[in-house]
């Protein structure tokens, strides 16, 4: 029995197995329909997430089992002082695996270490969200074919946002992969997140400007530029435009370049540029359900 | 300044100086009954100046807090008056609350009965992170 809490927790060769049946399931809905016959899923969220939840139990349904959900902590045992470990204790009496968001970080792991069944971390707080990784992953193989020797813009909030640590703690484990990080000064990536780039021998380099290092992309990861993250208004006024992706500025980008978005978006991305084939942010939506099921099949052993 | 060399018990040598208190506390060694001397900036060749802890009974230290506070530090077990074991600190893997987290996020401010377990992550610069947060220790 083993659980997922990090995405350090999957080997690189795990992360290509679950790529592998994801595309499999892609090609071949009909040969999981009933791969989990009989099994269910309980979804404990203890924090709202409407997206995460429905592609969770979307999957579970398209593989054939069932799903137990707990989407409102205040009407449950958390709201009468449970413990985290009680209640993983409780739910895997019930269940056959168990995906859980938790406001507090590190919950779901302590989740898995009292927990007879598979946890999976559906995010805690601002700490891990391993599927959404798995997500941009399989979504970064769908588009481009391959892991490898790619240049990786990633614009917006790198300071704050978990979804840009970790798909750039995960790609730092392949070769050839030049990350180029666009954020505004306030908003920098993280030194301990450089040092990770730097110690697996990859380049990166930083900018504020979008418009200068577009052309070079091979991916454009856009993130929100949140106002509560800036110490005055005129700051997040002088910047919030910049960053506004818009069919005028994908002039100038490669024609193969694929434009990433972990969603929700707000305005950072122009509703016009949806209906340009490099926008890839909704087939990304789909391909976390994909993901989610093979790595439900992966961790319920079935074959 | 003097102090009775001891018969039988411990003595914690090489401390780095002005640590000898912070391990006072965390061994708890105010609860013990027999003799226990502190000595404070004693000169030493090779650290210049160091702490000195020695207790006046058989007691077991854990040494997974001395190898945190001070991994310099040695051990001299004394039995009869003489020296018959020298141990090494090294710097522990793993520390079970020893220290604590301080990230008001992190599962273990709410969890009563969890304990604080930080993991070493990075060994020249002493580094210890929170196994569910990932916080660093301080």
């Amino acid at each position: 029995m083993r659980s997922v809490i990090d995405i350090k927790d999957l080997s690189k060769e795990e992360i290509a197995e679950l790529v592998s049946i994801s595309e499999d399931i892609i090609s071949n809905p009909q040969k999981y329909a009933h791969k989990c016959d009989g099994k269910k899923l309980a979804t404990l969220f203890f924090e709202p997430s409407t997206r995460t939840r429905l592609s969770f139990e979307a999957a579970m349904y398209e593989l054939g089992g069932n799903v137990l959900s707990m989407s409102d902590s205040a009407s449950s045992s958390a709201s009468k002082g449970e413990s985290v470990a009680d209640t993983a204790k409780v739910i895997s009496c019930y269940a056959d695996i168990i995906a859980m968001r938790h406001p507090k970080e590190g919950a779901p792991m302590v989740a898995s270490m009292n927990s007879t069944v598979p946890v999976i971390n559906a995010g805690d707080g601002g700490h891990n969200h391993p599927t959404q990784t798995l997500t941009d992953l399989l979504t970064i193989h769908r588009e481009k074919g391959r892991f490898d020797n790619l240049t990786v813009g990633l614009c917006g909030d790198l300071k704050f946002g978990r979804t840009v640590h970790s798909l750039i703690s995960a790609l730092t484990r392949y070769e050839g992969i030049k990350f180029v990080l666009i954020s505004p000064e306030e908003l920098k990536v993280p030194s301990y997140v450089k040092n990770t780039i730097k110690e697996n021998g990859l380049e990166y380099k930083q900018t504020t400007d979008l418009m200068s290092v577009l052309p070079e992309l091979d991916i454009l990861y856009m993130t929100r530029v949140q106002r509560e993250r800036f110490f005055n208004e005129e700051d997040y006024l002088r910047l919030k435009d910049s960053y506004v992706l818009t069919p005028e500025k994908l002039e100038s980008a490669k024609i193969d370049l694929s434009i990433m978005h972990p969603l929700p978006r707000v305005n950072e991305i122009s509703v016009a540029v949806d209906n340009d084939p490099r926008a890839c942010y909704f087939r990304q939506a789909l391909n976390g359900k994909y993901i989610r099921m093979a790595l439900i099949l992966k961790l319920l052993e079935v074959e | 300044m003097n102090i009775d060399s001891i018969k039988n018990g411990i003595v914690i040598d090489h401390i780095e100086a002005g640590k000898g208190m912070e391990i006072y506390n965390l061994l708890k060694l105010d609860t013990l009954g027999c003799s226990v001397a502190i000595i404070k900036n004693a000169s030493s060749n090779k650290m210049g100046k160091k702490d000195i802890i020695k207790v006046d009974a058989k007691i077991d230290l854990d040494m997974d807090i001395l190898g945190f506070v001070s991994p310099s530090a040695t051990v001299d077990i004394i039995r009869d008056g003489v020296l018959i074991e020298k141990k090494k600190i090294t710097l522990p893997e793993k520390l079970v609350n020893v220290i604590y987290c301080k990230n008001p996020r992190c599962i273990s401010s709410t969890e009563q009965e969890l304990p604080h377990i930080f993991n070493l992550t990075n060994k020249e610069s002493r580094e210890y992170r929170c196994i569910y947060c990932e916080t660093k220790g301080e």
